[in-house]
């Protein structure tokens, strides 16, 4: 009966079954935790969990790494504050704003860094994330060292206050779904089968006609904000927008959370996010040894598991049922 | 007293020449990443952490074995430069065949490591070091003046540039290098122990920044951020010259640096961005950077 010819179509009804039993078991999931777990380090593992997801269009889809995503998540969140505190808009224009502003500078940034590749184009996103950085540094308007202070939650579309925990938590839960709604939808329409393509072979795809530049960039801008919309929804929840959130190592630990949940996994980013939080969260008291703890993770991931957790549980179950195509 | 478009000389000197130190270790750090992406194929991120590394080593021999400068200047090159064939035999050896993001990767997980353990030891203030007693001074060129150990800084680096450039395109041992850069494989066919030469020309470009290291130990406060700070700079320094030449890095080098300074002078607020402002620009017009070949 497992014919090649009915397989596929097989295989996306188990995939799609399987989907919704994941969907259900999230959306209770993200219910129920906020009773169990403090809702801040909930909110704060959203926010990185979907800049992860984001940074994982690109290196997972794209084939392309990028070392300056902090770029795009914290200028979001100071335009976010901006926004907020400044001009005094709802919650959800001020993340708009930011979403849009990191799209931008995307659009910027993209258009330049992709012009190199592999890891020439990781070096160039990093140096021009640096830049947006020193920027940050001396502007007026980003507080310099002290960070923009005093960002007010507001009223969500006027009439909700988010200065309640709960309905805050339920507005992160919202943006995080739409963010990933975002993603899957890009990564499962021809542009993500044609992303694809692209990484696998690009001269390939070029002879078949396709501007792979246009759809580099694409994915690009595409990334940008929602890594935007992440650290937007960020400044909300922490109030603060500071030089931490452009810094370098803010780009570090976006590469290092999706390559410990699974590079080009789809869950992997989100795992990879909570584990980081948490480690985060938890070694606070050890100061400045979460950045060498950071440093032999990257170490240890890269030379023995470099599939990722979520790779790992993948490739364990696949051995378990008739082998599938994968990346 | 003389001004140019309303600067005045002597300041304008004065950033050419702080531009130019500057610049010394752009070009010396470019050029140890060069020839290492050259043989190895990896994008060395730890190339600031151990420059940050040889730095401390100098720190460190003067103040518990009271090992002066010159001292310094042979022993910590040579201690780094051990434990980069360590990091060469145990970790980078692993991760040839793959992709080489995963070296990138791999790197960068080193200066993490490397920063946090000297952060979470020294903190992450400068310790000064001393001029070297022989070195102290400033000599009066009567349009400026200019301090001994800038002067010695200058002269050392254009040296070591210099011998580097000569071992490589001059020298038979050069040859081997740039053979095997070109087709290992073949390389080895012929006889020649090309896994040792991988290792040693990976200890000698982080001996490079190592030496680096201890020349800036004098000018700059000796701090475990002292890497990071300029490894991303130097990035930009390797993406505008491009990987092809070893002449390549060091021009870049210097030319960035005397950018840099001269910027200082004329819009100080753009000072610590006009290099990646001038790799933008070098992308828009020739991608593979002013002297590199095509991908």
């Amino acid at each position: 009966m497992n014919t090649t010819k009915t397989r596929p179509l097989s295989r996306h009804n188990g995939r799609l079954s399987r989907r919704i039993a994941i969907f259900i078991l999230a959306a209770a999931v993200l219910a129920i935790a906020p009773y169990v777990v403090y809702p801040v380090f909930l909110m704060k593992a959203l926010c990185f969990a979907l800049f992860a997801c984001a940074f994982n269009l690109l290196i997972g889809y794209g084939g392309l790494l990028s070392f300056g995503h902090a770029a795009f998540f914290g200028s979001a969140a100071y335009l976010c504050g901006y926004a907020a505190r400044d001009l005094g808009l709802t919650p959800e224009l001020s993340v708009l704003v930011g979403t849009v502003g990191a799209g931008l500078l995307g659009y910027v940034i993209g258009a330049i860094a992709i012009r190199r590749h592999g890891i020439y184009f990781a070096m160039v996103t990093l140096a021009l994330a640096q830049m947006v950085y020193f920027f940050a540094v001396q502007a007026p308007l980003t507080g310099g060292e002290n960070g923009m202070q005093g960002i007010p939650r507001g009223f969500l579309f006027g009439i909700i206050d988010l200065n309640n925990t709960m309905a805050m938590y339920a507005f992160v839960v919202a943006v995080f779904l739409i963010g990933l709604a975002v993603l899957h939808r890009a990564v499962e329409s021809p542009f993500g089968q044609t992303l694809k393509a692209i990484r696998d072979n690009e001269n390939r795809a070029i002879s078949l006609g396709y501007d792979s530049n246009r759809y580099k960039h694409l994915a690009f801008v595409l990334s940008a904000a929602i890594a935007g919309l992440a650290g937007a929804t960020k400044a909300l929840v922490f109030q603060l927008a500071s030089l931490t959130d452009v810094h370098w190592t803010m780009s570090g630990e976006v590469v290092l959370m999706t390559l410990i949940g699974g590079l080009g996994t789809t869950l992997g980013p989100v795992v990879g996010a909570i584990i980081i939080v948490a480690m985060q969260t938890y070694l606070a008291e050890s100061g400045s040894w979460v950045t060498a703890i950071q440093g032999a993770t990257f170490i240890v991931c890269v030379l023995m598991f470099r599939e990722g957790i979520v790779g790992a549980v993948w490739k364990l179950r696949a051995n378990e049922r008739l082998p599938e195509p994968r990346e | 007293m003389t001004t140019i478009l309303g600067i005045p000389m002597q300041a304008l000197l004065g950033q050419i020449l702080i531009g130019l130190i500057n610049g010394a270790f752009y070009a010396l750090l470019s050029l140890g990443l060069a020839i290492i992406f050259g043989l190895l194929n990896i994008i060395n991120f730890a190339h600031g952490a151990l420059y940050m590394l040889g730095a401390f080593a100098a720190w460190l021999l003067l103040n518990y074995l009271g090992v002066n400068y010159w001292g310094a200047l042979i022993l910590s090159p040579f201690i780094v430069g051990v434990l980069a064939v360590a990091m060469e035999r145990y970790m980078l050896r692993r991760i040839y065949k793959l992709d080489h993001i995963y070296g990138l990767l791999l790197t960068f997980g080193t200066a993490l490591l490397i920063e946090g353990v000297f952060r979470n030891q020294f903190g992450v203030s400068g310790l000064a070091y001393p001029i070297p007693a022989q070195l102290q001074g400033v000599q009066n060129l009567g349009f400026i003046f200019l301090p001994n150990y800038r002067a010695w800084v200058l002269v050392a680096s254009l040296f070591i540039c210099f011998a580097t450039w000569f071992l490589i395109e001059k020298t038979r041992l050069g040859s081997y290098l740039r053979a095997a850069t070109e087709n290992p494989k073949l390389v080895q066919a012929f006889g020649i122990n090309v896994p040792l030469m991988i290792t040693l020309t990976y200890a000698f470009g982080v001996a490079l920044a190592a030496l680096a290291g201890v020349m800036a130990a004098p000018i700059y406060q000796v701090s475990p951020v002292m890497g990071s700070n300029i490894i991303i700079v130097v990035f930009a320094v390797v993406v505008i010259g491009g990987m092809g030449s070893i002449l390549g890095a060091i021009v870049s080098g210097f030319g960035l640096g005397l950018i840099e300074g001269l910027t200082k002078v004329f819009y100080p607020e753009a000072s610590s961005t006009v290099i990646f402002v001038v790799m933008a620009i070098v992308l828009l017009v020739k991608p593979t950077g002013l002297f590199g070949r095509a991908e």
